[in-house]
């Protein structure tokens, strides 16, 4: 079974829905370790070694975080500028995260129709987040599309209860030894199969 | 004995050494340590020192010397004029009505005019020695009654100078050649008119305050430009001693002039170096000085007529506790502050031995009068720490704790009890963290005027000593998840720290200290959570006992800064308002009222919201309105 790390970072979880409940359900999960970033670095101080060997002690990263202004919160971005150093993530010798599998996380205030060349935000989520999928290529790490809760502005109580059952499944999936072939040319993980309610 | 002074000096100490050990392992003050130690080696016991025990004070009366030089220096004239209501106000009811009853007193008992009216001059004084030395000890500097303490111990310093002015006046004028009363140091006033000499003792005054201007500070600044620490030292001495033997040569009070010194000194630059230098001399010299009060307690004296030294004594004693006692009631103070007034103060002072003896060299006293009077005085300085301490162990507590009331704001830490032990500067600031989030915590505290207000502010508080366990346990200790140590004393957090070890493990303790020898005492006991003092500390303590509960670290960290920021602001608002000298009657009253406006806009402000483009709470509720 595949170890995972959830690199969760959202400033204002406490008032978050979505992410409470996205949250309370994976964590605790069998091997599955839930880290939280705003938590654990209140003063932005990042304890690069620790990080380091959290990674090296996983086998699948995932970047959980709220979709904010088209990329991550802040301190998500401070983490990948500190941790994934040169020579280490990347460069002559980098290459610690070699083989490791990475994706995104994300949940967006607007709904799926709106991240497209016709919506109000011109492109598609996968295109926002091309920073972290190329963060992801240059360490040498699978990058696998983006899991992501949209329109949580308007979700429905019941919507959202599909979403968190589909995030611990989505875990299970990808602790079985899935591949990136797995999920070729499938824009979001939640679109694949498995995830689909029986 | 031999006349070594090293042998003296060997004596003095080891009996400092031995007796303050065991009076501190007793509990007790280390004055009463001082005070038996000076009985025991004193010429009536041991018989070690001194055949005549005015011997001994001339030299110990240095310790008394340099504490007014430093009290001097804690006063500018800028903190005495906003304080001048409760001096004035409190010191001279004080000294009023005290010489006022002490001379109906004295002539009663059949005494000179000017006699009663010397010895109701001697009275009226306290010991500033003693009541301080046991104010700081016991930490309560900062409450309604230190504060009331300081402003009566300085009036009398102050008025003391006008007495011993007024002294030469009431002399006999038929006999100026009053030799055979004299002590043997040179006095330069002898041989002049009685007018002349009080013009004398106005002048030196005068002499004083223009030469710590234009000669003393221009020294010192030559002086420290040499970077030579030690030689500050000297010039911390030179000042100190010529000041001393100025007064002393003009037959006026050596510690006096120290005290003008010091004020006049206050406004320089070398303030604080002065202090910081003469501090840790100040203590042992004072030590010396209690020493010499118990050597020279005369039992030859007081065997000859015990009864009517006993009686005298005693009525000094409840004439003085009365009179403070009023005093405390006049000025508002709660019943427990005013008894430690009442108790604290109610013993003659140091300047008595200079008021009698120089009174008998003018001999407006007789040798028998004076020797009766010093006796008394040095046995009612000997009296007041065990007066104090019955006071504290036996009334104090009767008084109980009050019972809680129950507040009507709500909160989110019902089940999490918190403790929070000192509501000064930095408990109020963590009291205050707590509360804008709405979480409240029982508070514990040992002035009762703060402990009224923050009942009156709505919190659950509790008077009294801490560091009982009853009280501990009145409070809620057993159901508590943490208690909070924010007393700056270091006994204090050792026996909670104690108390909860032994009796209540699973509390969780987070404790201020002042440096990092506290601190590594505390750590040594075990303690984990220890934080060195400041506001950003005091705030650091209470986000962590906030993320303690469940809130975010983050956010908290956010929070931290929005109240500084929001304490800064009103900190410049406030300070406007400080220039309106109304305000200034009681600093422990100001203190009050402005923390009184702090809890009162914190409430107002209520749980501060921000960071609303990360609140999805918020937008959504944005969104829902735009639907509407």
């Amino acid at each position: 079974m595949k170890k995972i790390l959830v690199l969760f970072s959202h400033p204002k979880f406490e008032k978050s829905r979505t992410n409470t409940a996205l949250v309370n359900h994976i964590k605790g999960m069998e091997g599955v370790t839930f880290h939280d970033l705003y938590e654990r670095y209140p003063n932005f101080h990042i304890d690069v070694e620790a990080e380091k060997e959290l990674l090296e002690a996983h086998d699948i990263i995932i970047w959980h975080h709220p979709f904010y202004w088209y990329s991550c919160p802040p301190l998500m971005k401070q983490w990948i500028d500190l941790v994934l150093e040169f020579g280490w993530a990347y460069g002559p010798n980098g290459n610690a995260l070699q083989s490791k599998t990475c994706l995104n996380v994300i949940t967006t205030g607007g709904a799926r129709e709106v991240y497209c060349s016709e919506g109000t935000n011109s492109f598609t989520v996968n295109q926002f987040l091309r920073p972290f999928e190329q963060t992801a290529n240059l360490c040498g790490m699978q990058y696998l599309p983006p899991f992501a809760v949209m329109g949580t502005h308007k979700l429905t109580d019941e919507q959202l209860a599909t979403y968190v059952m589909q995030y611990g499944k989505l875990i299970h999936l990808l602790q079985q030894n899935l591949t990136l072939n797995d999920f070729k040319g499938c824009f979001f993980l939640n679109d694949i199969p498995q995830l689909q309610t029986p | 004995m031999t006349g070594s002074i090293l042998f003296e000096a060997i004596v003095f100490l080891l009996g400092a050494i031995i007796c303050v050990s065991i009076a501190k392992r007793l509990g007790l003050s280390s004055v009463i340590g001082y005070l038996l130690a000076g009985v025991l080696i004193g010429p009536y016991v041991l018989g070690f020192i001194g055949n005549e025990g005015e011997d001994i004070m001339h030299f110990a009366e240095f310790g008394v010397v340099v504490m007014l030089f430093l009290i001097g220096l804690e006063i500018e004239p800028k903190n005495f004029w906003n304080m001048r209501k409760a001096i004035l106000g409190m010191g001279g009811l004080q000294v009023g009505a005290t010489m006022f009853l002490s001379y109906m007193l004295f002539t009663w008992l059949g005494y000179d005019w000017k006699v009663s009216l010397v010895i109701s001059m001697a009275v009226a004084l306290s010991s500033t020695a003693i009541a301080l030395q046991t104010i700081k000890e016991k930490g309560l500097m900062d409450t309604t009654f230190g504060n009331s303490s300081f402003s009566i111990l300085l009036f009398q310093d102050i008025i003391v100078i006008f007495m011993l002015g007024a002294l030469p006046l009431l002399s006999n004028t038929e006999t100026v050649s009053a030799t055979e009363n004299h002590s043997e140091h040179v006095n330069l006033l002898d041989g002049l008119p009685l007018g002349l000499q009080t013009l004398a003792i106005i002048l030196s005054v005068v002499f004083i305050v223009i030469a710590g201007n234009y000669l003393i500070v221009p020294m010192l600044r030559k002086v420290a430009k040499t970077g030579v620490r030690e030689l500050l030292i000297a010039a911390a001495f030179l000042i100190v001693f010529a000041i001393s033997f100025l007064m002393e040569y003009v037959g006026l009070s050596p510690a006096l002039g120290a005290f003008l010194g010091g004020v006049v000194l206050s406004n320089s630059e070398f303030k604080h170096e002065l202090e910081s230098t003469l501090e840790p001399f100040k203590n042992l010299l004072l030590g010396l000085f209690f020493m010499a009060v118990g050597a020279s307690i005369n039992f030859i004296v007081i065997a000859k007529s015990p009864l009517t030294i006993g009686g005298i004594l005693l009525a000094i004693i409840v004439l003085k506790a009365l009179v403070l006692f009023v005093t405390g009631q006049v000025f508002k103070l709660k019943l427990d502050q005013k008894l430690l007034l009442t108790f604290g103060l109610a013993q003659i002072g140091e300047f008595a031995f200079v008021l009698l003896s120089f009174a008998f060299n003018l001999n407006i006293l007789e040798q028998e009068q004076m020797d009766m009077m010093l006796v008394i005085t040095a046995l009612t300085m000997s009296l007041t720490p065990i007066i104090s301490m019955m006071n504290e162990r036996i009334i104090l507590p009767k008084m109980g704790t009050k019972e809680s009331i129950t507040r009507p704001m709500d909160h989110i830490a019902k089940t999490h009890k918190i403790i929070l032990v000192g509501f000064g500067h930095f408990g109020s600031t963590i009291g205050r963290f707590l509360r804008s989030h709405g979480v409240e915590a029982t508070i514990l505290d040992h002035d009762s005027n703060r402990v009224d207000f923050l009942r009156k502010m709505g919190f659950e508080v509790y008077y009294g000593d801490a560091t009982r366990l009853d009280l501990l346990e009145s409070a809620g200790i057993a159901e508590a998840k943490i208690v909070i140590c924010a007393t700056n004393k270091l006994t204090v957090s050792k026996a909670i720290s104690n108390i909860i070890k032994d009796k209540y493990p699973h509390v969780e303790l987070m404790i201020r200290t002042k440096n990092r020898y506290d601190a590594y005492e505390l750590l040594n006991l075990g303690n984990e959570n220890i934080y060195r003092e400041s506001l950003e500390t005091s705030l650091t303590l209470a986000k962590d006992v906030l993320s303690k509960m469940g809130f975010r670290k983050y956010t908290l960290n956010r929070q931290v800064q929005n109240f500084i920021k929001y304490d800064e602001d009103s900190l410049r608002r406030l300070s406007a308002e400080t220039k309106d000298e109304q305000n200034y009657i009681f600093k422990a009253r100001i203190e009050l009222e402005q923390l009184e406006k702090f809890l009162n806009e914190d409430f107002k402000r209520g749980i501060v919201d921000y960071d609303n483009q990360w609140d999805s709470e918020h937008i959504r509720k944005a969104l829902e309105k735009i639907k509407d």
